[in-house]
């Protein structure tokens, strides 16, 4: 699993591409993120209550 | 009645939104008519609405507990029209501080009618801040610029991030600035709450930016884009006008934090949300703000009062909003509770019964500021509930 979902408001983050503006290098697992961190948009859900993206199989992530 | 309900569903305050984007431009009828009468008194117009006419109508008119049928919300959501009532407001607070100011700096005026216009456009800039604040709330980069402009109108461009990064993740907890405490004054709040803010927003951006690999002073610093543009603005009518603009300019500023800080205190005083681990609390519940539902102050706040659906789902749109019946409710708008607030005592006679009723008793279950922690545990009741 590389893409989740915040459950809240549907911000989606990709361990694969990262989140620049949130200084999250491409690569960084969800796991990794500091606990204080919470969605970047809705600001109420931290990143261990993301959950998995229903359309989140990346092909390009499956051929890796 | 069954051929009404078959009806698809209207809003009804469609175009009623208007009052909130037309708001900003208030001050500027009071100047029309100061042209016409030189009398310094109709500089009053703004305070006399925004502290008279519309609490009095809140008491008038009531309450609208209705909400849009789920079915609505998509398309009431993707609706632009609501989006550009908002942008449309933007340019007005630009307005209002520009040609307040060189009025203020050019007309004849008594010192009754320089305050009266002072707190006039202080009051839009309160005003730029709740745009702002709905603005701040969505995802496109367009909406956030506009939002950032908004907030830098009264030089509060630290808001976006100050409010969705920290305000909204820690509300309702002690750790929150924005949040007031059942016993603590409006005026002590102010001290606890301005301050509080620029600091939390300041530690979020250096984080951000130090994950980056960037230290804060740096052009991608979100919170030095808006307060350059607060500077160019200032010290561009400084400039042109002359040196007594700047302290109109900032006390009408001045003004406008007090008003941000008057909304954070109405908002959710005495509120507690549960821990359910090591310095972890539940998710912000409608039961976590106190909720208005009165028509004519939401009409003219982008229904911010509608608070409690605001902080359990922070990217809905104001036209789409809900009452819940488990939310905390205020007795009257936020104007007519910005009023209560200016006199610590009578705020707490009418609010402390209504936090104690909501936390059934449970005085661990309420946000108690420390100071005044002993006057609640010692069993005194402020008034019987």
């Amino acid at each position: 699993m590389t893409r989740w979902r915040c459950p809240e408001c549907g911000y989606r983050y990709d361990e694969i591409a990262g989140d620049l503006h949130e200084g999250f290098a491409p690569g960084m697992k969800l796991c990794g993120l500091p606990t204080d961190w919470t969605c970047p948009d809705c600001g109420i859900i931290p990143a261990r209550e993301f959950v998995p993206d229903a359309d989140g199989r990346n092909p390009e992530a499956d051929k890796r | 009645m069954s051929t009404a309900a078959a009806l698809p569903w209207k809003d009804r305050k469609r175009y009623l939104w208007i009052i909130s984007a037309v708001l900003p431009a208030l001050p500027l009828l009071s100047l029309a008519l100061w042209s016409m009468t030189r009398n310094d008194l109709s500089l009053w117009l703004t305070l006399l609405v925004v502290y008279g006419v519309i609490p009095v109508l809140d008491l008038v008119l009531g309450e609208d507990r209705s909400n849009p049928p789920e079915e609505a919300v998509p398309a009431l959501e993707a609706d632009p029209w609501y989006r550009w009532l908002v942008y449309a407001a933007v340019p007005l607070v630009y307005l209002t501080v520009i040609v307040g100011t060189v009025f203020a700096m050019t007309a004849e005026l008594g010192l009754l009618g320089y305050l009266g216009l002072a707190l006039s456009v202080g009051w839009i800039g309160g005003a730029g801040i709740n745009i702002g604040h709905e603005l701040g709330h969505k995802k496109g980069l367009f909406d956030r610029t506009m939002a950032r402009l908004s907030l830098a109108a009264s030089g509060y461009g630290h808001f976006q991030i100050e409010h969705v990064r920290g305000h909204h993740r820690d509300v309702a907890t002690p750790e929150d600035s924005a949040s007031s405490r059942l016993g603590e004054s409006y005026y002590r709040f102010i001290t606890r709450e301005i301050p509080g803010g620029f600091s939390r927003a300041w530690r979020l951006e250096s984080e951000r930016l130090a994950r980056q690999g960037k230290g804060p002073w740096t052009p991608g610093n979100e919170i030095l884009q808006p307060a350059l543009v607060t500077v160019l603005l200032y010290g561009g009518l400084t400039l042109w006008l002359g040196w007594q603009a700047l302290p109109f300019l900032l006390l009408q500023a001045a003004f406008a934090y007090t008003l941000l800080s008057a909304a954070n205190y109405v908002e959710h005083y005495g509120l507690l949300r549960d821990k359910v681990g090591e310095g972890r609390y539940e998710r912000p519940q409608p039961r976590h703000s106190w909720n208005s539902n009165h028509i004519v102050s939401n009409l003219v706040l982008y229904q911010l009062e509608r608070h409690s659906d605001h902080h359990a789902h922070p990217t809905r749109s104001y036209q789409a909003l809900r009452h819940f019946e488990d939310a905390p409710q205020l007795p009257t708008g936020y104007f007519g509770m910005f009023l209560v607030a200016l006199f610590p005592p009578l705020w707490r006679r009418v609010m402390d019964p209504r936090v104690l009723a909501h936390a059934r008793g449970d005085l661990s279950r309420i946000n108690i500021d420390p100071a005044s922690a002993d006057r609640y545990q010692n069993g005194h009741r402020p008034v019987a509930a």
